[in-house]
């Protein structure tokens, strides 16, 4: 599996998308510095575009992909070699290709800049781990729809759906029935449809250290009492972390069962 | 520092001897009057006893006639949380350069360290207020003067607290330069009128930084409100001016900046409002002209609720706040002009500096705050750009008698 993976990062690490990738955070990072100066700004700037693109990338490209290496991906099958190593191998490698054009690109300009010496760090910490976790969450979602659809027309449609889904739709859904429901108490209502969406759990996570609670109100208070607590933050955690096995144990169950 | 006081002492003689046939009386441990009682018993009217540098526990000291007293060294004098320590019950007192400490609490009778009782001409200067339940406490006593106090309490809920300077149907006091911390209230003001309040500093206080109630045709200007529960609110109140304060940090659930409440005719002038949960908050508010202030940095700039009618919004900045404007219920006749606001993407064609275009500031979120405001949890996400820029382009539900007609394109230079 190490073997596999080391050998699709390297692969994947020369390719020309994950060096764009890596560029247009470099650019970014070092222009909202450069234009701001100020590092707190700039984490809460950055905090909308990881929130979108990562996701957004980590899927388009997950499904790219998984079908440019399909018939290398074949003669891998071919081998004496576990079909759990070699899908977890591709998508490990991906996953670790994609987070590391995230820290570095983002990482870089910021280190070039003194984070260190402001009181920043923990906020970059946290948006930084936000973001890669996304990268895992999301490849690993476009790794298993790439596995279930062999028309790359189908899979490529289902994976702008799912990133529509989770960036947009489901937050028009979460509206409209805070809306319906206004009668009755919603915090708790709000907080579990916050965690059943990785991008909202992402965001609340990040606006929660950036002190913006305060601005929830009541709302506020509840999620504050509950993430800004040691069980809490640990859950919330949990509830990332499971958001990246879900596509992991997919994967396994259908890359064991596939036909290819 | 003996050469010094010796000097002091001799000035004072000196200028007393020449102004009047006033004496002066020293209170030491070597002096023939070792008390402040026994200081102020001995003393006539217009004398000056001069406090040395040591630890007076003596109860409550009543100031029964005019004089003049002063601390040098800042000698201690302690209330033992049992007692008020100083209470001024003449016309024409000055205290100065004490430090109090230990002043009694007591909920029914509202102890306080200084207590002026419907006296007039008193000045209450430089000393230092530490622990008390009441700082300074002024009833039925106008022209005034109470200036360079620090007044530090250990307030931790507003039930059992007291407020640093309390005034209560006075009239023409100034309250200047004062640094109040750690109470109920940093000043509270209730039926007094024509008074002036500067150059102070109140911080952590639990609920308000100054609090108005019932009190007309008063000013307060170039003071800082910080990490108060509110900066200021101002209550009932007629004709108050503001102007050149700042108010930041006032950071929490329910923390505004100002927090204005029936209140009318009021300017709003110069202020800065930074890092509030709520820069102000309005109900039932009345022709009141808020002019050049700077917003920036609030999760709500400005919250008008219910009966804000003719209020007028000239020349303000509105920078990096969450929301800018959030209106609950329906408003009459309040007018948004020549302000400039950050987010304003409009042009301006003929080069006037002001855009072409109408800014709203009522976003179709915060519209939708006031209907279901647990969605506050989905505040900068996508959706929610996504909304606020289709309404932008095609208002249906912001309120359409809100807006900026004459929006400015540069910031307007402040200080």
């Amino acid at each position: 599996m190490l073997k596999i993976m080391r050998y699709t990062l390297s692969d994947l690490l020369r390719s020309r998308w994950v060096v764009i990738y890596l560029s247009f955070f470099l650019l970014l990072t070092l222009s909202l510095l450069s234009l701001s100066g100020d590092v707190s700004q700039v984490v809460i700037s950055l905090m909308n575009i990881i929130l979108i693109l990562c996701p957004l990338v980590a899927v388009m490209f997950g499904v790219m992909f998984f079908y440019n290496s399909r018939e290398f991906t074949e003669l891998l099958l071919a081998q004496p070699l576990r079909r759990t190593d070699i899908f977890f191998g591709q998508y490990l490698g991906l996953a670790l290709s994609l987070s590391a054009s995230l820290v570095i690109g983002v990482g870089l300009p910021f280190l070039i800049y003194g984070l260190f010496a402001s009181a920043e760090v923990w906020n970059f910490m946290v948006l930084i781990v936000i973001g890669v976790a996304l990268t895992f969450i999301f490849s690993g979602l476009a790794f298993y729809l790439a596995l279930c659809n062999d028309n790359r027309i189908r899979g490529f449609g289902l994976a702008i759906l799912l990133w529509l889904f989770f960036a947009i739709i489901y937050d028009g859904i979460f509206l409209l029935s805070l809306i319906v429901l206004r009668d009755y108490p919603l915090e708790h209502y709000a907080m579990a449809m916050t965690i059943l969406n990785p991008i909202d759990l992402a965001r609340i996570l990040i606006l929660l250290k950036l002190d913006i609670s305060a601005l929830m109100g009541y709302t506020g208070a509840v999620f504050h009492k509950f993430l800004g607590s040691l069980a809490g933050s640990i859950l919330a955690f949990l509830a990332l972390a499971l958001w990246v096995v879900l596509p992991v144990w997919r994967i396994r169950w259908r890359a064991l069962r596939k036909d290819f | 520092m003996k050469l010094s006081t010796a000097l002091v002492t001799c000035v004072i003689i000196l200028s007393g001897l020449t102004a009047s046939r006033a004496t002066t009386l020293t209170v030491c441990t070597t002096c023939p009057a070792t008390t402040i009682r026994a200081a102020i018993a001995q003393a006539a009217a217009g004398d000056t006893v001069l406090v040395r540098a040591g630890f007076y526990q003596e109860g409550n000291l009543v100031i029964d006639k005019p004089l003049t007293l002063r601390g040098i060294g800042y000698p201690v004098v302690d209330g033992q949380l049992t007692e008020e320590t100083f209470t001024i019950a003449a016309d024409d007192v000055t205290l100065e350069g004490f430090k109090i400490q230990n002043a009694g609490h007591n909920q029914l009778k509202d102890l306080a360290a200084i207590r002026v009782q419907r006296k007039k001409g008193y000045i209450i200067r430089n000393n230092l207020i530490i622990n008390s339940f009441f700082g300074i406490y002024l009833e039925y006593s106008g022209q005034g003067l109470v200036i360079g106090n620090t007044i530090s309490g250990q307030a931790t809920n507003e039930m059992s607290a007291g407020n640093a300077i309390h005034a209560w149907y006075t009239k023409e006091v100034v309250i200047r330069d004062n640094l109040l911390q750690g109470h109920r209230d940093g000043i509270y003001l209730e039926f007094v009128t024509h008074s002036t309040i500067h150059d102070n500093r109140s911080t952590g206080n639990i609920r308000y930084g100054l609090h108005y109630m019932f009190s007309n045709d008063d000013a307060y200007f170039c003071n800082t409100f910080d990490h108060n529960g509110a900066g200021v609110a101002v209550m009932f109140s007629k004709r108050i001016t503001m102007t050149d304060n700042v108010f930041e940090y006032n950071w929490g659930r329910a923390a505004y900046g100002l927090l204005l409440k029936e209140i009318n005719d009021a300017d709003i002038l110069r202020n800065r409002f930074t890092h509030n949960t709520m820069g102000i908050c309005l109900e039932g508010t009345t022709r009141i002209r808020y002019t050049d202030n700077t917003f920036s940095g609030n999760g709500w700039a400005l919250q008008l609720s219910g009966g804000c009618d003719d209020n007028v919004f000239t020349r303000n900045n509105f920078l990096n706040n969450a929301l800018d404007l959030v209106v609950n219920g329906r408003l009459n006749n309040n007018l948004f002009a020549h302000n400039y606001w950050r987010e304003y993407s409009g042009y301006d064609l003929d080069r006037d500096g002001i855009g072409d275009v109408p800014y709203r500031p009522v976003k179709l979120f915060s519209h939708i705050l006031t209907l279901a405001p647990e969605a506050i949890v989905l505040l900068r996400s996508l959706f929610t750009d996504l909304l606020n820029f289709s309404e932008k382009v095609n208002p249906l539900y912001t309120p359409n008698n809100i807006l900026d007609n004459q929006p400015l394109m540069q910031l307007i230079p402040h200080d």
